[in-house]
């Protein structure tokens, strides 16, 4: 048994007294107006005194958190390194930078072209959010569904800012992504006619979310990761890219390497360069804990930025509304969203339901900030506060033993410290999940300076100021494919580079002079620093 | 000031707070980790550690992002385990027990000694599957060992020099790509699309006015 604090226990009484009456009245979906309202006054994008304004760069005079504003302006890691850009230690068509979904899946695809790929990535090969990502992957697949409605979801649930185009391409490849992923041989659940077991998400208006029990992401990276190794396509691992590096006319040729055990220096020649290194939660904006993986610290936007490529809503990040709040081990840690597709209610301390369940995470999220901040309704735990997700609820609707067959990471992860999700709620608060915004490409996958392509979460403008549960996942198979296949296909009949540079990372040190920038913060930051720290 | 427990690091004694894991627990002794660091959620198998309770005889195996330190805990971490990967072709292996004899000879040598499942970090049933893999029951080898995050304890323990991850992973892999029923519904949406049949409807939602999308969005009829 886990041991809560006497208030909890009292609270959690609240919660299963009032269970019965929940379940027969569901709390009301709030209006364009109300959510709005609620977005402004409580989500952390809305925080001006964490954001400040860019000096240098291609996206000077924009907004951005302090946070992120430190590495985009930060100095690069190659001044005073001997680096000899003539004699390159590889040389290939593709240079894939970034070990997850994203990655795997354009390394795959371009190796398919033909083009001679190679893959680098700062820690091992998988270890990546795609891995992390439990509870599912979106496609209009079925009969009541279409791609037009998914992307009417997809744009609103992200506030009508989404690229269009790269929209258009998310939800029209979605049933592609899922037929690629199924013939490499990814277990989704079906019933036993083959159809797949779908669910809702947050702002889902059809059961869409298509899932490998709350191991979705696991089985699809697994997967990717074999299919890397079975085509035998180069990954070095431990090994970080710290800079782009450019030929004669300015366009991108490879990138610089470093070991991060020996810190050993290493040049890469490629003709075309795929940036995919996911997100940035471990940059813990805002004071946010994260469910993120160990390397996400925004390198990708950093390498790309001092490069000379556009950032595209690089000011909005999403606070997932369900990580972990209690047991203080694994503080900050993702509940899946299924959890609530399932039938989990949101309940604060009074045992009072105060938000529908499946509204989208940024409002879902604001709310429960609202009920703990602002009404003092929040239950206290060891590092803040948070609200109940009454987990119970699912084997009541679902039937006994749904909880054990559809979410058993959730029942995993909280079994180890004594929590029967089953039989008791938890305990949750939001935490940082997801960068929205990302560098900013064309729908070929081609950032603003040729040959650059990008994939996956370092990308900004597919789902606008806000992301549905299960885009990502589709996102990282359906742009990183795209990604790949379109630097294969750019690659076929183009000349070694030559004149390779890094004048460009010379320049920049010039403009942080000029603009006054004295900060000696190394950039890209590579690993977060928890040495001698208690918490997060 | 929250309790303090003795563990020992490589066999190096540190003081940390109780309430951490193992893997917070080298962080907060002041190892700035690169390598067995991955998730830290339990997901990605990158942070398998071995352990000895002082006193105890048993030799016990864990993800350090999982398990609390305990006082007199001797750890040492296996960020890595060379286990054997081979490689195949996914279009021209087929679902038969012939696959796993050609890859993975060395599952029939398996003594029994139920090793791995006692070890797996997942408490899953590692000899089970393998036995399954042995009868060529990919479904069953595909269900039993769904959970693994392949972190590799269950290899690094086996007397037969088996990759159980690995047979596992064939096994799944299979069953996904050969057995598992065909989903019509989106071989025919997939067709569809690339018969062009209902890109017009995409296209007209797409290039409505924001003001009529908006309408559309929030009038929308949402699935029971």
């Amino acid at each position: 048994m886990y041991q809560y604090s006497e208030e909890q226990l009292l609270s959690m009484k609240k919660v299963e007294e009032s269970r019965s009456e929940r379940l027969k009245n569901l709390f009301p979906r709030m209006t364009a107006e109300e959510k709005q309202a609620v977005l402004k006054e409580n989500h952390p994008d809305y925080i001006e005194s964490a954001y400040e304004t860019l000096k240098i760069g291609p996206n000077k005079g924009e907004k951005v958190l302090h946070e992120l504003a430190d590495l985009l302006q930060g100095k690069s890691r190659v001044f005073g390194l001997d680096i000899n850009l003539e004699n390159p230690d590889y040389d290939v068509d593709v240079l894939v930078i970034g070990g997850g979904g994203a990655g795997a899946s354009a390394a795959i695809t371009a190796h398919a072209n033909g083009a001679k790929v190679m893959m680098v990535t700062k820690l091992r090969i998988g270890d990546a959010n795609t891995m992390m990502a439990e509870g599912g992957i979106q496609a209009a697949d079925k009969e009541n569904d279409s791609p037009a409605i998914h992307y009417l979801d997809a744009f609103g649930g992200g506030h009508f800012a989404a690229k269009k185009e790269l929209l258009y391409k998310l939800v029209n490849e979605a049933p592609d992504a899922i037929k690629w992923l199924s013939d490499l041989g990814v277990m989704f659940d079906k019933d036993k006619d083959g159809n797949m077991i779908t669910t809702h998400g947050g702002g889902t208006s059809r059961k869409r979310m298509h899932a490998c029990k709350d191991y979705s992401g696991a089985e699809i990276m697994r997967t990717l990761r074999d299919e890397v190794l079975n085509r035998q396509i180069p990954v070095v691992d431990f090994t970080s890219a710290i800079e782009i590096i450019k030929d004669e006319n300015g366009k991108c040729a490879g990138a610089v390497l470093m070991n991060m055990e020996t810190k050993d220096i290493l040049v890469v020649r490629a003709k075309a360069v795929v940036i995919a290194t996911g997100g940035a939660g471990r940059l813990h904006y805002q004071e946010f804990p994260t469910s993120n993986h160990y390397g996400a610290t925004a390198d990708g936007l950093v390498l790309a930025y001092r490069a000379g490529a556009k950032l595209l809503y690089a000011d909005t990040l999403q606070y997932h509304p369900t990580g972990a709040a209690e047991p203080t081990q694994i503080f900050g840690a993702l509940v899946t969203e299924k959890v609530r597709s399932l039938g989990a209610q949101l309940v604060n301390k009074n045992g009072e339901a105060f938000v529908y369940s499946l509204e989208t995470r940024d409002v879902t999220a604001s709310t429960i900030i609202r009920e703990c901040k602002k009404r003092n309704n929040g239950i206290k735990t060891t590092d803040g506060v948070g609200v109940w997700l009454d987990t119970p609820m699912i084997d009541i609707i679902g039937g006994e033993g749904t909880i054990e067959k559809r979410i058993p990471a959730m029942m995993r992860m909280f079994g180890k410290y004594g929590i029967d999700i089953r039989k008791e709620p938890i305990l949750i608060y939001p935490t940082l999940h997801y960068q929205n915004g990302g560098i900013d490409i064309s729908d070929n996958g081609e950032s603003d300076v040729e040959n650059l392509f990008v994939a996956g979460e370092a990308v900004g403008g597919i789902h606008g100021r806000n992301r549905l549960m299960g885009n990502s996942l589709l996102d990282i198979i359906v742009f990183g494919r795209n990604a790949g296949k379109f630097a294969s296909l750019k690659v076929k009949d183009m000349d070694t580079p030559k004149g390779l540079t890094l004048k460009h990372v010379d320049d920049f040190e010039k403009t942080r002079e000029q603009a006054g920038i004295k900060s000696e913060i190394l950039s890209p930051k590579l690993l977060p620093n928890y040495t001698k720290q208690k918490s997060i | 000031m929250e309790k303090m427990v003795n563990v020992y690091f490589f066999g190096k004694k540190y003081q940390v707070p109780e309430s951490l894991t193992i893997m917070k627990g080298l962080e907060y002794a002041g190892y700035q980790l690169v390598r067995g660091c991955g998730c830290r959620n339990g997901f990605c198998g990158a942070c398998a550690v071995i352990y000895r309770i002082q006193g105890d005889r048993e030799l016990k195996t864990c993800l350090a992002c999982q398990t609390k330190v305990e006082e007199g805990m001797f750890v040492a971490t296996l960020p890595f385990f060379p286990l054997v990967k081979q490689v195949y072709d996914m279009e021209k292996i087929k679902p038969t027990e012939m696959i796993m004899m050609q890859l993975y000879p060395e599952i029939y040598a398996c003594i029994g000694c139920n090793a791995c499942t006692k070890n797996c970090t997942q408490g899953l049933n590692v000899m089970q599957y393998i036995a399954y893999a042995q009868r060529g029951d990919f479904t069953r080898c595909a269900e039993e060992s769904f959970d693994c995050v392949m972190c590799g304890v269950c290899s690094t323990r086996c007397p037969a020099g088996i990759s159980h991850p690995q047979v596992a992973l064939l096994a799944r892999r299979t069953y996904g790509k050969y057995i598992a029923p065909i989903c019509e519904h989106l071989n025919k949406r997939v067709d569809e699309i690339n018969n062009g049949e209902i890109t017009k409807l995409l296209e007209d939602v797409m290039n409505k006015p924001i003001e009529e999308l908006k309408e559309l969005y929030n009038h929308r009829e949402i699935e029971k």
